[in-house]
């Protein structure tokens, strides 16, 4: 049901006999009913548009009132600043302990990590489940997929004490190590979804050439499976980038906090008025997240209609 | 799931098994193996006895039986919690859905710049999560914020929506069904699915389009409706990161935006009553488990399977 690629902007199909019926004449003459035609697909691209404007509405405010003097921000529903200022990003850049590169550094530890974890780990064992014979298999298989339906709340108290014992509390280990470990279950299933579309032909013949699962693995599966690396890398690094529940246990002493963290804190640490420095960080955290959005689109669309991701 | 049964049906005995695959499976799955059994099956069972025990991580665990569980009855904060968080699935979820659908069916086949408008409704989707979105959220439905200004344009005083019990849920509610744009676009990938035909020989039989959509759309697409539900369902159940920003970590004013999670959260690291916190979080696990069987169960008269 979920696995069948999208096709993207499919190219004009030859007209359906409903069209066919459609454009032949009844009561008005064609041109009428083309300038209709037409009218209506104009009051729709309008309407999109409109109701876009409205969806984005907030986060454009958000960048404009980014620009603009504290004392306007509150009760200007408009876009355009009336007077334009950087005011916002240098205050709010220092407003809390670090400056803010220090918390954008953190928040990019922990993803590099979490990539490099979900990217390895993941994909190797998503080469056991699609190509290789074991005992068990198909239960290990099912309890893999349980594990992704597992809220993150039935084993977060525990893994606190396990990390504490370990001395992890307040460094990164217990946001990296966990994906070293492919708990995020999900992208092994993603994968071997993937793996199984590769035709194992491919690989008899690399086995042929006394090729061992090694150089398989590598040589040939990782190669061909770019697309579903990718999906996995952009919504890791998504993910990640927004977590805020598990950093928000993990993390309790200001020099660790990461852009999500620190960012709640803001509220504490300044006054209410400084929305703007607050908005100048806001837009500052969403801009990587933004930046895989323009880039990684094709993927992100494919990824959501294959797999349901969020 | 289907993944499970094409597997099942290669049934072969050992002998087919080739020479060195377990070996190399067990080098591939190892890292997954420690995961599994440290970082998810331990902590489960360690959860599970926890919650059974009034264990406060300062003190060593003592077995109390089911005195967790009897207490989360009886325990009205908690008996609130729930009633918050069932209220934002079941009124956000379905609007999310309908929301998603709506667009879907606009945007369907051959509209012109439907990438483009695809992206904008998604976008929301991506951000939705964020403690950026959050904190914007409590600032345009705050007492002074982006919604207010609009509203004193046409004259009208309003409420500070995010601190008034009555109205603070409700935002929170807007702010998931903005997030639309993912299961819009798993809708078009499953509009994209039904075949063309099927409406041409609906509009032979002179099918018009609101019966075309009840009677060929509707239908076909049930599957995917139900697997929307399904992911939305557990998503929204788990709602956290909002709760906490917009509240500023309270789940005010008034208990209303206390979220089942948030509630868990406070319990188990603010209170450190980690046998309690531990409790619940089965609980969770049950209602959502419960809810998800509920939904396959219920699935059987709604959704129509074209195989």
């Amino acid at each position: 049901m979920t696995n069948t690629p999208v096709r993207d902007d499919a190219p004009p199909t030859t007209p359906t006999l409903q069209q066919l019926a459609a454009q032949m004449p009844e009561s008005e003459s064609p041109t009428k009913r083309a300038w209709r035609g037409r009218t209506r697909s104009i009051l729709k691209h309008a309407g999109l548009i409109l109701f876009g404007l409205i969806m984005l509405y907030p986060l454009l405010w958000m960048i404009a009132s980014s620009f603009k003097p504290d004392a306007l921000i509150f009760r200007d529903p408009s876009l355009w600043p009336s007077e334009v200022t950087l005011d916002n990003y240098t205050e709010g850049w220092n407003a809390l302990l670090h400056p803010f590169h220090h918390y954008l550094l953190n928040s990019a530890i922990i993803v590099l990590g979490s990539l490099i974890g979900n990217l390895v780990a993941c994909s190797m064992a998503a080469y056991a489940f699609a190509r290789l014979k074991f005992r068990g298999r198909n239960l290990w298989f099912a309890i893999m997929l349980m594990s992704i339906m597992l809220p993150i709340h039935v084993i977060i108290v525990p893994q606190y004490i396990l990390f504490s014992e370990l001395n992890w509390i307040n460094t990164f280990l217990p946001l990296i190590v966990p994906k070293l470990l492919a708990t995020d279950a999900f992208f092994i299933f993603l994968m071997v979804q993937f793996f199984r579309g590769i035709p194992t032909e491919l690989d008899e013949a690399a086995r042929l050439d006394g090729c061992g699962h090694g150089r398989i693995y590598f040589r040939i599966m990782l190669p061909l499976s770019l697309p579903a690396l990718a999906t996995t890398a952009i919504f890791t690094f998504i993910w990640t980038w927004n977590d805020f529940f598990s950093q928000l246990i993990f993390l309790t002493r200001p020099d660790m906090y990461t852009m999500p963290i620190a960012l709640r804190t803001f509220i504490d640490a300044t006054s209410e008025s400084s929305w703007g420095a607050l908005f100048a960080m806001s837009i500052v955290s969403l801009i990587p997240i933004f930046l895989v959005f323009l880039f990684g689109q094709k993927y992100l669309v494919k990824g959501i209609a294959t797999t349901g991701l969020k | 799931m289907s993944v499970v049964t094409e597997l099942g049906k290669k049934k072969k005995g050992p002998s087919a098994y080739r020479k060195g695959d377990a070996k190399a499976a067990a080098f591939f799955l190892a890292p997954w193996f420690v995961g599994l059994f440290l970082i998810t099956i331990g902590p489960m069972a360690a959860s599970a006895y926890l919650s059974f025990t009034d264990y406060s991580l300062l003190e060593a665990p003592n077995w109390i039986g089911f005195e967790n569980y009897t207490r989360m009855f009886e325990d009205p904060r908690l008996l609130n919690a729930l009633k918050v968080t069932f209220l934002y699935v079941f009124i956000s979820v379905p609007l999310q859905l309908a929301a998603a659908l709506a667009l879907a069916l606009v945007l369907d086949r051959g509209l012109r710049g439907l990438a483009i408008y695809r992206s904008v409704y998604y976008l929301p989707s991506l951000l939705g999560g964020s403690v950026a979105i959050a904190l914007l959220w409590r600032q345009v439905f705050g007492a002074d914020g982006l919604v207010n200004g609009f509203l004193g344009l046409f004259g009208i005083q309003g409420e500070g929506w995010v601190s008034h019990p009555d109205y603070a849920l409700g935002t929170l509610m807007i702010l998931n069904v903005w997030t639309f744009g993912a299961p819009m676009i798993i809708f078009l990938a499953g509009l994209r699915q039904i075949p063309q035909m099927y409406y041409e020989a609906a509009s032979i039989d002179g099918a018009g389009k609101w019966r075309q959509f009840t009677s060929v759309t509707l239908p076909l697409l049930t599957p995917i409706i139900f697997f929307n539900l399904v992911l939305q369902v557990i998503n929204a159940f788990q709602t956290f990161t909002q709760a906490y920003v917009v509240s500023g970590g309270t789940g005010g004013p008034a208990d209303s935006t206390m979220f089942y999670t948030l509630y868990l959260y406070q319990k188990g690291f603010a209170s450190l009553d980690m046998g309690y916190a531990s409790a619940m979080a089965w609980l969770l696990l049950a209602i959502v488990a419960g809810m998800t069987a509920v939904n396959f169960l219920a699935s059987k008269y709604w959704v129509f399977y074209n195989d």
